[in-house]
């Protein structure tokens, strides 16, 4: 068996590289049908998640019903830690599209807004921002950007149709939470407890993050002593509970069997099929989840990570995604992408938003509300809201502090591989480290 | 591969066009075939990789820098992940580069021999070279996912219960190391199939005369003769193994936990999360230890090389 | 009859050496290709389960046109993109480093050690990603096909340089002599003389680094951003986290960018049988 293309192969080989030489990059299939005096395009970066792409091209198509003149071209770019380095090389460079998609809290200080970043303190929508959020975007008392998405709940997503079978209620503290586990793992050997998917390792980190609240509740300073280097993970008893929590899963034998190899969406197939009780989780996943498993939207519900005390129990909240313009948009196009900016942050953009797919909690903007098919694991986060005090931030937005290596970490306490106080200490090596990068006084 | 072959360049000074001696002497070997070579490789690769060194001094967040002296490198020294990085770094360079050496050069007498298929042997060799890093990485998470992935299942089969291969701490390194291979030694092999293609016939009629058999022409004759082949694949595999990190990052992204971590995916680690000045310094690091260890091999194995 | 076959110059073939050779060939690198084409052509449920079974239906068709089509038919683009960066980068390297490793293969100076380390260095020190952005910028060369193509030549030359002075090396001299006595200059030396003579090494380079080049994605993603500057591996890149659960599509996509490489092999191939058999070096 030997190949010989023939003489006719180069011959077709060598026209085809000609042809391809001579005509210049990125000219096919691009949509400039915007054609007339006064048209504009912009391009707007966003993550490549399945749901953020579908999120971005409705809200360009429903922008553009409204503006005919602007047309937003949707661009992606990784998300995660590359996506980071993605926006911050092109913002260094000076190579950023006319609006972008990104992070806001810690990650945002990163990228140097005061340097970087087009002001919208004076822009009308402001007044209708969500407090909390407005904070997440702003440096120097200056606003930089406007809500893309909606809040999310940093919880475990559980399911309905498990909890019925055996009579479950749903936990407010952890030793009902392992009680619930126990009866789940005795009452149907083909149900796992607890889902762990370290396939993709973001997804570890929840039982430490999105501990958060009940953290801030036992200890109300820690953010801020956290921040100056007066309080570690390791040796607060409430934070290292986080830990803990990952190792002691493990250790009974609660997680899915494959949890190693496992990634999201398998978690989620899990959850939406009943294999799997419970999965702590952001609720953000919510929305692909439904969009592979349209049941899930009724047997799937949500409940806060439970804590020590029942009475202070309560859900940590991520704020919603940014959308940004860099300075280095200029004239028609910078026109335009406020334009755009301010749409999303209005009511009609939120509800374009929510027709793109199941929103991942509460909006940032006033008037803007929840259609009323949203998921049964979002409507769940609204008591938490509603009351005082049963939410809070996660410690991303209230700290710059953050070390890098936690979801390594947590993937080695839920795995077994080391022990829950030793990776809590390692997490506070990570986490000194970042701080000095970052220059912050008294590290 | 510092000086080649001594033989061939002594006798540069025998040469008639050497020969008018003293003061300038016309060479057809002219310096000015460096000059387009030199100048793409200044500008694009010297002159940034100058500019890296400076920041590795500095603490620097793309958008500003300052200059703090050797504290990175101090900060590098002590992080965690680096003694195991470092240990894992050289087992995975040398079970990497040994093996390709072995196998491509098995592999190339196999595929020069007198062998049923030989053309189809050497096409299937090659063709995990021809698949992108990503596209392998994707593929073998598939392959070695410990439940579900046919590698597990062919085993099941024979009533072995295979390993998570990428999430047991103890294979996963390993695990990487063999689809390296998987995917490396085709290229080794035709480094290899080219050596041996290169040595003059000659050489083995003589051997033929002489009554040498298979194994003795092997030994005597094909193995020194590939030795610049063998030169060239430990050398690059050697390298690649040191700085290997495409695959490893598709594959397990150092993990379970930091268990397959080597010093490029620790340094590509403080890279993503921002610590720009800390990661050059870790590839500052990473060049002198990479140097420290080829120099002194290529040296050395260049300066047995035998002449033709 | 190569030179090699007289390593073996036993009469008649090992059929049994054969036969292993061949099955562990297809156990080792033919069922995992077999498995990307078996998965490309799954519908969508079935491709999750990621074992190894004939496929219910056939689905090539509709699998093809969705991710020919998704991103704009970013697919195409990057097609054309990676064709034009793998020709031109390619080729400039093969010119630029087959002279620079003649010279240095055959002129001993005081250079050499220096020259040989700078080589050397090319392959060991990671790229400065930021650094070299603003030289690009500073030549206005950053976010265009030549900046990109310059950028794949200066870090691939190492590799290509040490390939070409090792066989410079095995080239005679006095062939070099010969063409200077009948008075070659350099040029004419090596082009006409020399750089026949390297065809062998020059396919090895050509195919090792068509391959490396059509398969980078990292560099394409810093210095040629944005999706109308897609290549293939970006687009792999892109899919892999947009087709997370949708294996069926993602293999496809690895089938297709695998699909030019393969050709240009099985093109190659034949030359280096040929260049093989007709003994490289002779002359």
């Amino acid at each position: 068996m030997r190949f010989r293309p023939g003489a006719s192969g180069l011959a077709l080989l060598a026209v085809c590289s000609l042809t391809l030489a001579a005509c210049s990059a990125g000219s096919l299939g691009s949509s400039d049908d915007a054609g007339g005096s006064g048209a504009v395009e912009i391009t707007y970066l966003t993550t490549n998640q399945d749901q953020d792409v579908k999120e971005a091209e409705q809200l360009a198509k429903d922008f553009h019903a409204k503006n005919p003149d602007i047309t937003v071209k949707v661009e992606t770019r990784p998300g995660g830690t590359e996506g980071d380095n993605i926006i911050k090389t092109r913002l260094s460079t000076g190579d950023m599209v006319d609006i972008f998609n990104y992070n806001t809290g810690s990650l945002f200080n990163a990228i140097a807004p005061q340097k970087n970043l087009l002001s919208v303190n004076d822009e009308p929508w402001v007044k209708d921002l969500d407090e909390n959020f407005k904070k997440t975007v702003t440096a120097d008392g200056q606003v930089y950007g406007a809500p893309l998405g909606g809040f999310m709940g940093g919880a475990v997503l559980y399911s309905i149709p498990v909890y019925q079978k055996l009579g479950l209620k749903v936990p407010t503290t952890w030793a009902e939470f392992m009680a619930n586990n126990a009866k789940i793992k005795a009452g149907d050997p083909g149900v796992a407890p607890v889902i762990q998917t370290y396939g993709e390792t973001w997804t570890s980190q929840l039982f430490v993050l999105g501990d958060f609240h009940n953290v801030s509740a036992a200890e109300p300073d820690f953010a801020d002593k956290y921040t100056k280097n007066e309080a570690k993970y390791a040796t607060s008893p409430a934070a290292v509970k986080g830990f803990e929590h990952t190792q002691a899963v493990h250790d009974a034998g609660y997680e899915n069997k494959d949890f190693a190899s496992a990634k999201l969406p398998d978690g989620l197939k899990m959850l939406a099929t009943g294999k799997g009780a419970h999965y702590p989780i952001l609720s953000g996943v919510v929305a692909n989840m439904i969009a592979t498993y349209p049941d899930a939207a009724k047997t799937v519900g949500l409940f806060a990570l439970p804590g020590d005390d029942a009475s202070k129990n309560g859900l940590t909240l991520w704020t919603p995604g940014g959308l940004y313009i860099p300075k280095t948009t200029e004239g028609a196009k910078l026109d335009a992408a406020k334009k755009f900016q301010a749409f999303v942050a209005s009511p009609d953009g939120c509800k374009s938003q929510s027709a793109a797919g199941a929103p991942t909690g509460p909006y940032a903007v006033k008037g803007c509300t929840l259609p009323d098919d949203v998921p049964q694991a979002i409507k769940d986060m609204q008591p938490y809201l509603d009351k005082p005090g049963g939410s809070s931030l996660a410690l991303e937005f209230l700290s710059p502090v953050k070390g890098p290596s936690l979801e390594q970490i947590t993937v080695e306490v839920g795995s077994g591989i080391r022990k829950a106080k030793d990776g809590a200490a390692r997490y506070d090596e990570d986490v000194k480290k970042q701080a000095q990068q970052l220059g912050l006084a008294g590290w | 591969m510092t000086v080649t072959s001594a033989h061939p360049q002594d006798r540069v000074d025998s040469t008639p066009a050497a020969k008018a001696a003293g003061g300038k002497v016309y060479t057809p070997y002219s310096f000015w075939f460096y000059l387009p070579t030199a100048v793409i490789y200044a500008v694009l690769f010297l002159v940034p990789t100058f500019a890296s060194f400076y920041y590795s001094l500095t603490r620097w967040s793309l958008f500003e820098s300052k200059f703090i002296g050797l504290d990175n490198f101090v900060t590098f020294f002590q992080e965690p992940a680096l003694v195991k990085g470092f240990t894992n770094t050289l087992i995975y360079a040398v079970v990497t580069s040994g093996s390709k050496v072995v196998l491509g050069l098995l592999l190339a007498v196999l595929l020069t021999s007198r062998i049923i298929g030989r053309g189809y042997l050497r096409s299937v060799v090659f063709f995990p070279v021809l698949v992108s890093t990503v596209g392998v990485g994707l593929l073998f998470q598939v392959l070695m996912n410990p439940e579900r992935g046919i590698i597990n299942g062919a085993l099941g089969v024979l009533g072995i219960d295979g390993p998570g291969w990428l999430t047991d701490p103890k294979w996963a390194l390993m695990s990487i190391a063999a689809v390296d291979v998987w995917k490396g030694v085709g290229l080794a092999t035709l480094i290899y199939i080219a050596g041996i293609v290169s040595i003059p016939r000659e050489y083995m009629e003589a051997a033929r005369v002489d009554g040498a058999g298979s194994w003795e022409s092997f030994r005597r004759i094909v193995l020194p003769l590939c030795k610049p082949a063998t030169v060239t694949v430990i050398i690059l595999s050697l390298i690649g193994g040191l700085r290997s990190f495409e695959l490893i990052w598709a594959m397990t992204r150092g993990g379970p936990g930091f268990t397959s971590d080597v010093i490029s995916s620790v340094i590509y680690k403080q890279y993503q999360a921002g610590f720009y000045g800390l990661s050059t310094a870790g590839n500052v690091i990473l060049f002198v230890v990479v140097t420290a260890i080829i120099l002194p091999l290529s040296w050395f194995l260049n300066r047995k090389e035998v002449d033709m | 009859m190569s030179t090699a076959e007289l390593v073996n110059h036993r009469p008649g073939r090992s059929y049994l050496l054969s036969a292993v050779a061949i099955v562990s060939s297809i156990v080792v690198f033919i069922i995992p290709f077999a498995f990307i084409v078996l998965t490309a052509v799954k519908d969508r449920q079935q491709s999750a389960d990621l074992d190894f079974s004939w496929p219910h239906q056939f689905h090539f068709v509709q699998n093809f046109v969705d991710v020919v089509k998704a991103r704009d038919y970013m697919l195409v683009i990057a097609f054309i993109n990676s064709t034009i960066l793998t020709v031109a980068s390619v080729a400039g390297m093969v010119v630029l480093a087959a002279m620079a490793g003649f010279v240095l293969q055959r002129r001993k100076s005081r250079w050499n050690g220096f020259i040989n380390f700078l080589v050397l260095s090319g392959l060991i020190i990671p790229p400065a990603v930021v650094p070299t952005i603003w030289v690009l910028q500073k030549l206005g060369l950053f976010k265009t096909m030549p900046g990109l193509i310059l950028i794949e030549i200066a870090f691939g030359l190492s590799f290509c340089i040490l390939l070409f002075r090792a066989f410079v090396a095995t080239i005679p001299r006095e062939l070099d002599e010969a063409a200077i006595i009948d008075g070659a200059g350099p040029l004419r030396l090596f082009f006409r003389v020399i750089f026949p003579l390297l065809r062998s090494v020059i396919i090895t380079v050509v195919v090792v680094q068509s391959v490396n080049v059509f398969n980078d994605f990292v560099n394409p993603l810093y210095f040629l951003p944005g999706d109308k500057n897609a290549t293939v591996q970006l687009t792999l890149y892109n899919f892999s986290g947009q087709f997370s659960t949708q294996y069926n599509l993602l293999f496809m996509d690895i089938l297709l960018i695998t699909i030019p490489p393969l050709i240009m092999f099985l093109f190659f191939n034949r030359q280096i049988v040929a260049g093989m058999t007709s003994g490289a070096v002779k002359g």
